[in-house]
Parts: C-alpha cells; sequence; structure tokens
C-alpha cells in the first residue's frame, strides 16, 4: 500500500464476501468496536488485494474485518466489530 | 477454488453498442440469471490459456427484467487488462464468465420512493442509469434529478436516451456538466459537481431526497462531504467508488 492508493468500499468486496455470509453482504450493519460508528458493510473503507481485504471504519479507521478467500478456504477475523446486524429485506434498502 | 454460494455463470454477448468514444454497452444473454435490482452489480472473470484470471466488477445498467437479461457498461482503462479486452477482443456470440447479482446496500427500486437525487461522475453514471430506466419501465412517477458530470462531450454515455427521457416531462430531470470545456452551444451546465451546484439543482434537504453518489473515490467523496454540508441526512446518502482495482484479485 502506498501513500497514494485510494481505497474503494465495502460494495466492491461482496462478490467475495458471499462466499461466508447468509445475507447480503453489503446491507449487513458492522457497528466498530473501537468509536461505536454503525453502518452498513457497503460504507466501509475496503484495503487489500488478491491474497486477503480489509474493510476499516470509515471514521476511525479501526480494521473491522478482515477476510482471506487464497487457495481453498474462505476466513474472516471479525475483530475489531463489536457487532453485525442484519434487518430484514425491506428494511435494507 | 473458493467456497461461495454466488455461482459462476456462462453469459454470452448478445450485443455490443459504441456508448462514447471511451465506453461501449455490451449486453448480455444469462441462462439462468435470478433477476437484479436496480444499483447492483456483478463480477466478471477472465481466465487466459495459461490459467491466469483477471476478475472486475462491473455496475449493471439495464433495468431488471430487460431481454438480453444484462447491460454493462465498459469505459477504457488506459493500461488496463480486463477492459481493452472487454472493447477491443469481445465479439457477439463470444462467451464470459460472470457471477452476481452482487450488493444490495447500493440499490433503489420503484416503490422505494423519493425524491430521488442521483449523482454521477464518469461511468459513475451506470448504476443510476438502471435506476431511471427502472422507473421509466414500471411507469413509477418519483421525482428524479441525475446531475452526471463527464469530462468532454463525447465521453457522456446514454446522452440521446436522457435526454429523451428528460424531454418527457413525466418528473425526471437531467442536468449536465463537462469538466474540460464544452463545445459551442452546450447549453448544460459546466465545472466539477460541488456544493454550489448541488444547492442549485439539487433538492434542498427539506425535502429529504434518497441521494446516491457513484464515481471515482476522490469524486464521490467530495460529493458526499458538500451535500452533507448542505444539510443532507448522512443516512440519506448512499455512496459507491470504484477506481482501478487491478490489485483486488
Amino acid at each position: 500500500m502506498t501513500d497514494e492508493f485510494i481505497p474503494l468500499d465495502g460494495n466492491a468486496a461482496a462478490g467475495r464476501l458471499a462466499a461466508l455470509f447468509a445475507a447480503e453482504p453489503t446491507t449487513i450493519v458492522i457497528t466498530c468496536e473501537s468509536c461505536g460508528r454503525e453502518g452498513p458493510l457497503g460504507t466501509l473503507k475496503l484495503y487489500g488485494g488478491a491474497m486477503g481485504m480489509i474493510l476499516r471504519c470509515p471514521e476511525c479507521g479501526t480494521a473491522n474485518l478482515r477476510f482471506s478467500d487464497a487457495g481453498a478456504r474462505a476466513t474472516m477475523d471479525l475483530r475489531g466489530s463489536s457487532r453485525l446486524t442484519v434487518y430484514g429485506a425491506e428494511a435494507q434498502r | 477454488m473458493t467456497p461461495t454460494h454466488l455461482p459462476w455463470r456462462v453469459a454470452t454477448v448478445a450485443a455490443a453498442k459504441r456508448e462514447s468514444v471511451r465506453a461501449k454497452a455490451i449486453l448480455l444473454d444469462v441462462p439462468g440469471w435470478p433477476g437484479h435490482l436496480a444499483g447492483q452489480h456483478l463480477d466478471l472473470r477472465l481466465t487466459a490459456d495459461d490459467g491466469y484470471q483477471a476478475q472486475r466488477s462491473y455496475s449493471i445498467s439495464s433495468a431488471p427484467a430487460g431481454r438480453p437479461q444484462l447491460e454493462i457498461t465498459v469505459e477504457r482503462v488506459d493500461d488496463g487488462e480486463v477492459s481493452p479486452f472487454l472493447l477491443d477482443v469481445l465479439r457477439e456470440g463470444d462467451p464470459i464468465e460472470l457471477r452476481g447479482p452482487i450488493g444490495g446496500y447500493f440499490a433503489w427500486m420503484p416503490g422505494d420512493g423519493g425524491p430521488l437525487l442521483l449523482v454521477g461522475g464518469g461511468s459513475g453514471v451506470a448504476p443510476l442509469m438502471a435506476m431511471v430506466r427502472a422507473r421509466t419501465r414500471s411507469g413509477d412517477k418519483t421525482p428524479v434529478r441525475l446531475l452526471y458530470s463527464a469530462r468532454t462531450v463525447d465521453e457522456l454515455l446514454y446522452r440521446a436516451e436522457l435526454e429523451e427521457l428528460a424531454a418527457a416531462g413525466d418528473g425526471f430531470e437531467l442536468i449536465m456538466t463537462l469538466t474540460r470545456g464544452a463545445p459551442e452551444g452546450w447549453t448544460g451546465e459546466q465545472g466539477r459537481i460541488d456544493r454550489e451546484m448541488l444547492a442549485a439543482r439539487g433538492f434542498p434537504p427539506d425535502r429529504r431526497p434518497r441521494i446516491f453518489v457513484c464515481g471515482p473515490t476522490p469524486f464521490v467523496e467530495a460529493c458526499a462531504d458538500a451535500l452533507v454540508a448542505l444539510g443532507h441526512e448522512g443516512g440519506r446518502i448512499k455512496t459507491e467508488r470504484f477506481g482501478p482495482t487491478g490489485d483486488l484479485k
């Protein structure tokens, strides 16, 4: 990662995250363990690359979710998130 | 193989048509496509003869339930490894792998309510186009304003279709702006979308519009900041950033 790196957002991570989430990934509300911000996964900042992805809180920069799908396994580390909330389909939009 | 419950499907190119000097609309037939919401995207995967794979995300620019099922709009990325193939090599009848639909946060469908303020930069207009088309197709009358910024008039996507929809006078308003000079006779805006333009041409905060902003990351952040400064609620501003994702697998 260089200083010029401009992060995308959680929307761009959703295709790969679908391997582990039962709900549509971008609408899952993540609560940041550090600053308490609550927001849909689609609003988090995306860093990373082919080996794995890190989604960070757009307010405080804390890594809320780390995801790796290298090789034949997909794994997620949720340290940095205090809560994941899934709303009904109607409430998601 | 990565475990996934979002399967890769083989689509067939139904047609490819030039949309601007830098972009084509690619129409795809996808057997078994489950349907999509306006604003969703898909992942597209190319595999070279030696097994090397490149994957990119593209917004779906067609309304749901069309035929062919999907349209994506591909803009040339200089030195890109996927867009030159899609623009220069891919032909009608060719197969191509994709998975989707993806997303749900950045989505709007007729019935979700409005008014709707759509703010697009460059090819970021693609998912917004799906929303405009979905509204038209369903006969929905939600008031919609599309603020669309392109560098030059040659780079405007869907221009004829958008102007025709705006001329219908059914509540869809189109505001186009050019950031790198306008041709003689241009009656649209000029310059970047900023706080002043959003105040003058967008909906005021007290109408509580639903807002969707899509474009390159700096564009999205500048627009979202300006909208918040104007008094729009952060929770009503939905954003989707795109950019070179060559390092994203």
